[in-house]
């Protein structure tokens, strides 16, 4: 229980935060709410060069696949399917801790077209801790038999990152998911999400916050988004933290 | 004492609207409640119940979901007059 498939010819790190990658793979995490039709992206973007397995430590299901776009490798890490990244169940944490301490060059969060509202819930979240993500919009042709209209347009300028249509059952729109998968992996696109504001009270916190914690954090990790962690009193981000850090900072900024 | 506002989701007949005021629930229940959009303000709409009763199915910021008679207890609404879904 816990161990990894190992991939072929690689080895696995046993920090599961980091994915070792031989040589110049991309690695791509694949989020969402559950069923959006996230595997059947997942599958149909790494076909049979998937291996599945657990997170370390944990009893949640692990997928891991690669392919290759215009002579690029990339390792989809296929993350739990979570409403949230706020709930401490453990596919949450694992969720939220590949995302925040794995790493991955981008983010692709797949997204129910018939469902937006509920859906944004977690893409808010994701864009709230890394700005490389691309929102897969999927099931599109369920959304156009239950006559929904999206104004793709209109959510690319609201939310601020590539918003990609696809059905991924049919395989529409996945050749233009991974090409603007390898323009945020390689940093051609820089997407910048259209910061989310709190009520002035919470702002405040988070510029006094932002004032005591280290000038770098570790891991590229998002300040603002650790700010408001800290601020929510979430043990489990500052237990994974701690690890990072070490005890001392933790210890005398939240007191 | 009757408050207003003593209304539940749990006593929402189907056919039925209302909006959220408050939540009861704490810990990682109120978090899922929040995640789904259970937050004051929202509109919800009770649309049938199970034949056992329980659970309830609500519509809720465009998605239907069934919520236990024991956690939908636990949101407090105030009542929508109309009855259109």
């Amino acid at each position: 229980m816990g161990r990894t498939n190992r991939p072929v010819g690689r080895k696995v790190s046993q920090d599961f935060y980091t994915i070792e990658q031989a040589g110049d793979a991309f690695v791509v995490a694949l989020a969402g709410n559950p069923n959006t039709g996230k595997s059947t992206v997942f599958n149909a973007l790494t076909g049979l060069k998937q291996h599945t397995g657990n997170w370390p430590g944990k009893t949640v299901i692990q997928s891991r696949g690669e392919y290759i776009h215009q002579g690029r490798r990339f390792m989809l890490v296929d993350l739990p399917g979570t409403y949230s990244l706020l709930a401490s169940s453990p596919e949450e944490q694992t969720a939220r801790d590949f995302l925040c301490f794995g790493q991955p060059t981008a983010t692709v969060i797949v997204v129910d077209a018939t469902c937006l509202e509920r859906n944004l819930n977690l893409a808010l979240q994701v864009m709230e801790i890394t700005p490389r993500v691309i929102v897969c919009l999927n099931l599109i042709d369920e959304a156009q038999r239950k006559k929904i209209v999206i104004n793709h347009q209109a959510l690319e300028n609201r939310l601020g990152v590539p918003v990609v249509l696809t059905a991924a059952r049919s395989g529409e729109g996945l050749g233009q998911l991974k090409e603007e998968i390898a323009l945020v992996a390689g940093g051609i696109i820089r997407p910048q999400p259209v910061p989310f504001r709190y009520p002035a009270d919470i702002e405040q916190e988070i510029a006094k916050l932002d004032r005591l914690l280290p000038s770098t954090l570790p891991a590229g990790l998002n300040r603002r988004w650790v700010a408001l962690r800290l601020l929510d009193g979430d043990q489990a981000m500052i237990d994974g933290l701690q690890k990072c850090w070490g005890n001392n900072v933790l210890r005398r900024e939240t007191a | 004492m009757i408050e207003m506002g003593d209304l539940t989701m749990a006593a929402l007949a189907p056919g039925t609207r209302a909006l959220v005021q408050s939540l009861e629930a704490k810990g990682l229940l109120r978090r899922r409640l929040l995640d789904l959009g259970l937050v004051p303000g929202t509109v919800v709409a009770a649309i049938g119940r199970s034949p056992a009763g329980d659970p309830t199915a609500y519509r809720i910021r465009g998605a239907v979901m069934a919520l236990r008679m024991d956690v939908a207890r636990q949101i407090r609404v105030l009542p929508i007059p109309d009855s259109a879904d």
